[in-house]
């Protein structure tokens, strides 16, 4: 369970939200500069600009403290058992993808590493780009391959920020399926953000409907997004 | 032609560039990624050397390391002998001289590496010295060339430093700069001219290493 308190100012914007994730897999669902980037870069304990300090910030997972400003206590990003998939693949542009994928692997021995990398790569569908380097990805594949990056340490929160953003709707929904498979069968805590209805609406998912910073609504996909569902349909039934 | 001056002066701008990388990487590196109120006041005093007077800078030095100051007389009795007017001493003097030389052009290159993969690294655990090690050097070696050989070519060309620090010791402290100068106070411009083309042809070759480096790797970008 994620339970996590913000209050962070940037000029006018105002990020203010207090709730608890109590599913393993929660959309947050908001419009461009909703604050979702910014709340799962606070999740992720990465510091925001010196401009927007959070008054308040209290992240457990858990009930394991990872963030609580009132104490001046944070945990740094590599020690909070947190991985994120930004909108930026953000794939190390001089290595491999195996040895991107390879990169958080650093307490496994070297076979075991090799064979994390290898099933990593199997679950995103991508064996055949191990030897590849970013350069040569087009942007799906440099998503799957950051999206290997960061599962392949098998943290205990995944954070994923429009990570299927550049692949087609078949491509995402299969890879969305066999991520929910992976995480659920190795207990990962997910948080996605997106502000596409669809993405939102093809996981079984609590969503958290965020609106200029503000938790405007949380709870199943089929009461929070019933009005998203409703604007799809009538699109589709005027087409 | 005075080889034992060339030599010389090889070797102090090789130890002082080895020196300079080594304490430089890790400054430039802490100065963009940290996050500490102090670091503007870091950086100031990192490239106080680019306005401030070889001489005074030479001078400054001549006394901390002197019988003067506890320092310098703490210097001397650890060393046994005093490090003005020595070899180790002219190291100091060009490795403070020459600092904004290798740090800027490497706080350059560091920042320009988007912050998104120092942030990807962070979170799978990367330790600082690990980002600088995998990500920042690989990702800045223009930067990085750049540094050494500007380092190199400050430090062959220092006087003002040397002369204050080092005075003009054969094999000690007399630098090819310090020569042109003794050969143009005794009127042989011939050898000043030898001198001063050697300086300037080391000097011209090195910058024209960093350009084309630069230009086969695909472009202007660092």
């Amino acid at each position: 369970m994620l339970e996590l308190a913000f209050d962070a100012r940037r000029g006018s914007f105002h990020l203010q939200v207090e709730c608890r994730f109590a599913s393993e897999w929660t959309v947050v669902f908001g419009p461009s500069g909703a604050g979702k980037s910014t709340l799962l870069r606070m999740l992720a304990g990465l510091e925001l600009s010196e401009s927007s300090q959070p008054q308040l910030a209290r992240v457990s997972l858990d009930s394991r403290l990872l963030t609580d400003s009132a104490q001046g206590f944070r945990l740094k990003p590599g020690h909070r058992q947190t991985t994120m998939v930004a909108q930026q693949s953000a794939l190390f542009p001089h290595m491999s993808v195996a040895a991107n994928v390879a990169y958080g692997l650093g307490s496994l021995d070297g076979a075991s590493r090799s064979a994390r990398v290898q099933e990593m790569l199997q679950l995103v569908n991508a064996h055949n780009l191990i030897d590849r380097r970013p350069r040569d990805l087009s942007g799906g594949e440099a998503q799957r391959i950051a999206l290997a990056r960061a599962l392949a340490p098998k943290p205990r929160l995944l954070l994923l920020d429009e990570p299927f953003s550049a692949l087609d709707g078949a491509a995402s929904d299969a890879l969305l399926a066999r991520l929910q498979d992976w995480t659920s069968k190795h207990r990962v805590q997910t948080v996605i953000a997106t502000h596409d209805a669809t993405d939102a609406l093809a996981t079984a998912a609590e969503v958290a409907l965020l609106r200029a910073g503000r938790l405007a609504a949380l709870g199943p996909a089929a009461e929070v997004l019933a009005a998203e569902r409703q604007r799809l349909q009538n699109r589709l039934a005027g087409q | 032609m005075d080889w034992q001056a060339l030599a010389l002066t090889l070797k102090l701008a090789t130890v002082t560039t080895a020196i300079l990388l080594a304490v430089a990487i890790p400054l430039a590196a802490w100065l963009v990624l940290g996050r500490s109120r102090w670091l503007a006041a870091l950086e100031a005093f990192a490239a106080l050397p680019l306005v401030l007077p070889p001489t005074v800078l030479g001078f400054f030095l001549l006394v901390l390391l002197g019988p003067r100051t506890a320092f310098g007389r703490g210097i001397t009795s650890l060393l046994g002998h005093p490090l003005a007017f020595s070899f180790s001493g002219l190291v100091i003097g060009s490795v403070i001289y020459s600092l904004p030389f290798a740090v800027q052009p490497l706080v350059a290159g560091f920042a320009s590496i988007d912050s998104s993969l120092i942030d990807a690294a962070r979170l799978l655990g990367a330790s600082p010295a690990r980002i600088v090690t995998t990500l920042l050097v690989p990702l800045a070696r223009r930067s990085l060339i750049a540094a050494a050989v500007l380092s190199f070519l400050h430090t062959m060309g220092e006087f003002g430093v040397v002369l204050m620090l080092g005075g003009d010791i054969p094999g000690a402290t007399r630098t090819l700069s310090i020569v042109l100068y003794n050969q143009v106070e005794n009127f042989d411009y011939a050898a000043a001219n030898r001198t001063a083309a050697i300086l300037l042809g080391l000097s011209a070759i090195a910058l024209a290493a960093i350009y084309l480096g630069g230009r086969t790797r695909g472009g202007r970008r660092a």
